[in-house]
C-alpha cells in the first residue's frame, strides 16, 4: 500500500494551490482554462474519493437486474444491449431506480451542484 | 494571412473592394476562436463615418473531422439575409469573402450591440424588463424563422424528425461506449416522433450564446452555422432543455421565460398554435442531444485533433442529458 499522502490529498493539495495561487495570477482566456483545469482536478478528487462506493453499488443492481455477472463495462454494455434490443421494459421500476442511482452517482462526482442533479435527487429522495 | 498585421491589410483591402465609400480599417481584434471559425472585430470608415463590424471567417485548413455539420460561411450569409427578409433580427450582412481578398471563406456583418453571456442577461438587474419579455419574443422570432424562403439553398438539408433522431444516433454509436440512459431515451424518442406538421426552416441552435440581449429583449439571432429544413418545432424544444436554463431550472426557456409566454409569441407571430407534446418531443432529443455534443467534444481531444482542456472535460458533462432525460422521462 502506499503512503501518506495519498493519491486523493496530493490531488486536493495541488487543486488548492492552483485555485489560490495560480488562478489569481492569470487573466482573461488564460483564467479561464485554468478555472477549467481546477474544475478537472476537484473531478478526479471527488471521484477517487466516491467511486469505490459507488461502483460497488452500481455492480450490485447489475447483477441483480441482469442475472449475470463482469465487470462493470461488460454489464454496462449488456444492459445497454436490452435497453436497445427492447429486451427490457423502459418504465421497468427496477431499472429506472438503477438509472437514476447511477446518474446521480456521476453527477455527484462530475458537477453536484448541476440544477438537474438537485431536481432529480428531491424527486428521488421524496418517492 | 498567418499574422494578424498582414490580416490587417488584407480585411483593410476587402473592406475598401466590397464596401463603395470605405477608406482603411482599425481596431482589429479577435473575439473568439472555435475549432473552426473565428470571430474578429474592427472599426471602417464608410463615407466618414466610424462603422463597428465582424469578420466571422473559417479557419482553413482541414474542417474538423469530427461530425461537422456546418454549413459553408457563404451559406451562413445568405441564411441570414434570407432571415432578414422574414423579419428576423439578424446582423446586417455587408459582404461575403471571395478569393481574390485571400482571407480564407467568411463574411462581414454589422456589429450588434448587446450581451450573449448567459449569466449576466440571467442575473444583471440592467436586464430584468428584458428577461420578462423574452420569450414572448423568441417565439415571435421562431414564428418568423419558420417562413424563411430557403429555396436554391443546396447545403441546406432536409430532415425529417426520425432522421434527426437517426443523426444523431449514428454519431453515438460510433463511440462504441454504454451508456444506458441514452438508450433508453432513444427508445422512447422512436416511440413518440412527431407525426404531421410543416417542414421548414429551424435555426438548429437556437439557445443563449446565440442571441445577442440588449435591455430593451432580443436584438439580433447569429450563428447560422447548423441550421436545416425539418420540424421548426425542433428550435421550440432546445431552448427550453434545462441545460441552457443555467441553473434558474423553474424558468423553462431560457432560464428567464414560461413556456406560456414562448408559446404565445409564436402564435402571435403567425406560426399557428403550439404542440406542447410537441415541444416536450424536441425537449426530451435536446437532453440526448446534449449528451451527445459533449461526447463529441471530448473525442475532438481524444482522438487527438485538438489537444484542449476544455474539450476533454466537458466529456464529464454528459451526464448532465443523461441527468435531464430522467427528470423528462424517467418518472
Amino acid at each position: 500500500m502506499q503512503n501518506r499522502p495519498t493519491a486523493n490529498e496530493l490531488i486536493g493539495a495541488v487543486a488548492t494551490f492552483v485555485e489560490q495561487n495560480v488562478m489569481p495570477e492569470l487573466e482573461g482566456a488564460l483564467n479561464f482554462q485554468c478555472r477549467i483545469a481546477l474544475n478537472a482536478l476537484r473531478i478526479i478528487e471527488r471521484e477517487l474519493e466516491l467511486s469505490p462506493g459507488l461502483e460497488a453499488d452500481e455492480m450490485g443492481r447489475l447483477m441483480q437486474l441482469l442475472g449475470t455477472e463482469g465487470d462493470l463495462e461488460d454489464l454496462n454494455r449488456n444492459l445497454s444491449q436490452r435497453i436497445r434490443k427492447g429486451e427490457v421494459a423502459i418504465d421497468d421500476p427496477d431499472l429506472l431506480d438503477h438509472l437514476k442511482q447511477t446518474t446521480m452517482g456521476k453527477a455527484s462526482i462530475d458537477n453536484p451542484r448541476y440544477s438537474g442533479y438537485q431536481d432529480l435527487k428531491k424527486h428521488t429522495d421524496s418517492n | 494571412m498567418k499574422t494578424s498585421e498582414n490580416m490587417e491589410a488584407l480585411l483593410s483591402r476587402a473592406v475598401q473592394q466590397h464596401m463603395p465609400g470605405a477608406s482603411g480599417i482599425s481596431e482589429l481584434r479577435r473575439l473568439t476562436g472555435g475549432a473552426s471559425k473565428e470571430t474578429w472585430s474592427f472599426h471602417a470608415i464608410v463615407n466618414g463615418k466610424d462603422e463597428k463590424l465582424i469578420l466571422r471567417r473559417g479557419r482553413g485548413g482541414d474542417p474538423d473531422p469530427v461530425f461537422t455539420i456546418d454549413v459553408s460561411l457563404a451559406t451562413e450569409a445568405l441564411l441570414m439575409e434570407r432571415a432578414s427578409q422574414a423579419g428576423v433580427p439578424v446582423p446586417e450582412v455587408k459582404f461575403v469573402l471571395n478569393e481574390i481578398d485571400r482571407l480564407g471563406e467568411g463574411f462581414v456583418m454589422s456589429f450588434v450591440v448587446g450581451e450573449t453571456i448567459a449569466r449576466k442577461v440571467l442575473r444583471d438587474d440592467k436586464y430584468a424588463a428584458a428577461r420578462d419579455m423574452m420569450a414572448f419574443q423568441l417565439g415571435e422570432i421562431l414564428a418568423k424563422v419558420a417562413t424563411m424562403d430557403t429555396s436554391g439553398i443546396d447545403e441546406l438539408a432536409r430532415v425529417t424528425p426520425a432522421e434527426q433522431v437517426d443523426r444523431v444516433r449514428n454519431i453515438y454509436q460510433s463511440f462504441d461506449e454504454p451508456f444506458a440512459v441514452i438508450e433508453l431515451a432513444f427508445k422512447w424518442l422512436d416511440a413518440h416522433l412527431p407525426t404531421g406538421g410543416k417542414m421548414a426552416m429551424a435555426h438548429g441552435d437556437f439557445r443563449h450564446g446565440n442571441m445577442i440581449i440588449g435591455p430593451d429583449g432580443v436584438r439580433a439571432i447569429i450563428d447560422w452555422e447548423i441550421p436545416h429544413v425539418g420540424d421548426p418545432i425542433e428550435d421550440l424544444g432546445w431552448v427550453c432543455t434545462n441545460v441552457w436554463r443555467f441553473g434558474v431550472s423553474d424558468k423553462p426557456v431560457g432560464g428567464f421565460g414560461t413556456r406560456e409566454d414562448l408559446f404565445a409569441g409564436y402564435e402571435a407571430g403567425g406560426g399557428g398554435t403550439v404542440d406542447p407534446g410537441r415541444v416536450h418531443f424536441w425537449e426530451v432529443f435536446g437532453c440526448l442531444n446534449w449528451g451527445i455534443i459533449c461526447m463529441m467534444m471530448t473525442r475532438r481531444h481524444l482522438l487527438g485533433h485538438t489537444q484542449s482542456v476544455e474539450l476533454v472535460t466537458i466529456g464529464r458533462r454528459a451526464m448532465e442529458g443523461e441527468i435531464d432525460l430522467l427528470n423528462l422521462i424517467g418518472a
